[in-house]
């Protein structure tokens, strides 16, 4: 029972796989190309837009988290009161959907409404924050309203890991007479590896998936400043019908998947095993 | 739940370790930081419940922050039966309906499915046991696009691209490698001794399932649940593609009200539809809380 439901991944992957090397257009169609939509994808602008598009959101959106989510982590580490409130604050927005926050963003960052308005209104006449209409800024938009969606999973993950540190390092530390945050940043934190690397999986398979926000803050403009592969596959395979084109886009996009997380994914099992013995 | 039971995250409650006092420098920089991050945090769910209350013409002129001078409940009405969501203008209330109708079965079905998986692979072990289990961590990180076109393929051989029970399917697809995981982890971590002396007694592979494990897998069920039902609900890209124009969940009718408005935009009632797609599973995070964050952790795939 479990093989032939798994099947649906081979099974898929291999058809993929192989419309990516035909000349398929609207309809698959079974002829062979070799490589010859690999070749257009990466002559195509648009795929090479989104590319870099999804390099630079991705760096940003993952450095972010994790700052933000380690601080967070580690400033209610200190045995703050009203804990569970905050941890509550920092997650709930995970619980929503990214359609959901890329709405709420949007509203907020619109130039005429939004939060320039009411810089303006109290008197900042000349304060721009513009982005979301701006092509050379609008990735950013999205940086900042994922962030705002994601981070709080990070904290959670990372709390997880700190309170599994021995208290006996802090007396230890302590006692020698290290400062606190030189603790945190030179220990604690290569402690922290295996929930670390939890989060960069997590975080670096949401990068991927990129599609929800981007259509529901921009859909990908303005013009094509925010595109991203998973819009462009989504586009050319239902939009413009060139399922050979789209095919190629994916595999491009599971090799990279497949690079990347692959070998966090190794590493991360050996110190979780290390972490056991 | 026993502390050290395998999927437990969270250590014990700081009410348990000794607190310290709270007025040095120190301490208030601390309070500062993590006041003005809850701030940051909180100012958007601020920011939809104002507007949603607000008439347009104090939206036109107010700020985004100001509370409602008259406050109405008449965008929340109007996102729930009257916006436009495409060609018909009924509000949300038949995207709520069909979300309920593609999660409760899509759930029941992908968490049964899990624990039978799970179970087989940890228990019985069948041959290919590993090659099954390396394909299920290629399927729990494989893009979905790479899915997609040949899953709307075969659905549209048999007849369910755009149904129902086509949604149905595809969310079980996808949601199966993370609950074949999440049950294969959870058994185990239980002693085999238990999975012996009941097949010494005599019990076959179902007998055992029925009344030795799923009794006691009901932390992990509850931990599964929360997964399923927060994914497929705020799900976006399998309902827009497969659930047909009949049955389109809450997420992409949302998506349709905003993004399909011609002249001017009812930010009262989009921002009033965004929190009524978001009641569900927003309800789930602050009841089951600290359970739900398990589900998260324990979506990280555990090693």
């Amino acid at each position: 029972m479990a093989a032939t439901a798994l099947g649906a991944y081979v099974l898929t992957l291999l058809w993929t796989a192989r419309v990516s090397l035909s000349s398929s257009r609207i309809f698959p169609n079974g002829d062979f190309v070799g490589l010859g939509q690999y070749e257009r994808l990466f002559r195509n602008a648009r795929w090479l837009l989104s590319l870099e598009n999804l390099a630079i959101y991705g760096a940003l959106f993952i450095a972010a988290c994790l700052v933000v989510g380690f601080l967070l982590a580690v400033f209610i580490d200190q045995q703050v009161s009203g804990e569970g409130v905050l941890r509550t604050v920092f997650l709930y927005p995970y619980a929503m959907s990214f359609v959901a926050t890329g709405l709420v963003w949007q509203w907020m960052l619109n130039p005429e409404l939004g939060i320039q308005q009411v810089a303006r209104r109290l008197g900042l006449a000349h304060f721009a924050f513009d982005w979301i209409v701006r092509q050379d800024m609008v990735l950013y938009t999205i940086v900042i309203a994922t962030v705002w969606q994601a981070s709080g999973l990070v904290m959670a993950l990372l709390l997880s890991g700190l309170r599994g540190i021995d208290g006996e390092l802090w007396k230890a530390a302590r006692i020698d007479g290290i400062p606190k945050w030189r603790v945190y940043v030179s220990i604690v934190l290569p402690m922290l590896w295996p929930s670390v690397s939890t989060a960069l999986i997590l975080l670096f398979v949401m990068v991927v998936k990129l599609f929800d926000a981007v259509v529901a803050m921009t859909q990908g403009g303005p013009g094509t400043a925010s595109e991203v592969p998973a819009k462009f596959i989504m586009d050319y395979l239902f939009g413009r019908a060139n399922v050979g084109l789209a095919s190629a886009a994916s595999i491009v996009l599971l090799l990279t998947v497949l690079g990347i997380v692959a070998p966090l994914y190794y590493a991360r099992g050996r110190a979780l095993q290390r972490g056991r013995e | 739940m026993k502390r050290d039971a395998p999927i437990a995250v969270l250590p014990p409650p700081v009410s348990a370790r000794p607190r310290k006092p709270l007025f040095t420098p120190g301490r208030l920089g601390i309070y500062v930081f993590l006041f003005t991050a809850a701030l940051f945090f909180l100012v958007p769910l601020y920011v939809m419940l104002v507007t949603s209350v607000k008439p347009m013409d104090e939206i036109r002129l107010g700020n985004i922050f100001a509370l409602p001078a008259a406050p109405t409940l008449a965008p929340w009405h109007s996102a729930w039966q009257a916006a436009c969501t495409g060609l018909e203008c009924e509000g949300i209330r038949g995207g709520f309906v069909n979300s309920v109708k593609i999660t409760v079965p899509s759930v029941l079905l992908s968490i049964a499915l899990g624990a039978v998986n799970g179970y087989a692979l940890s228990f019985w072990r069948p041959r290919g046991a590993n090659l099954l289990f390396a394909v299920l961590m290629v399927g729990a990180f494989i893009p979905g696009q790479v899915m997609l076109y040949p899953l709307v393929r075969a659905l549209a051989a048999v007849e369910l691209y755009s149904s129902l029970p086509g949604i149905v399917i595809v969310h079980l697809i996808f949601g199966m490698p993370m609950m074949t995981l999440l049950f294969r982890n959870y058994y185990a971590a239980l002693p085999r001794e238990l999975f012996m002396a009941a097949r010494i007694d005599g019990g076959g592979f179902w007998r055992i399932f029925f009344e030795l494990m799923l009794p006691m897998s009901l932390p992990v069920i509850v931990v599964a649940a929360i997964m399923q039902v927060t994914n497929i609900w705020n799900d976006f890209l399998l309902g827009l593609v497969f659930a047909g124009s009949d049955n389109l969940p809450m997420t992409v009718q949302l998506n349709n009200i905003i993004n399909t408005t011609t002249g001017e935009r009812q930010y009262n009632v989009n921002m009033a539809a965004t929190l009524l797609t978001s009641l569900v599973p927003l309800a789930l995070y602050f009841i089951s809380g600290r359970w739900f964050v398990r589900g998260i952790a324990n979506g990280a795939v555990k090693g």
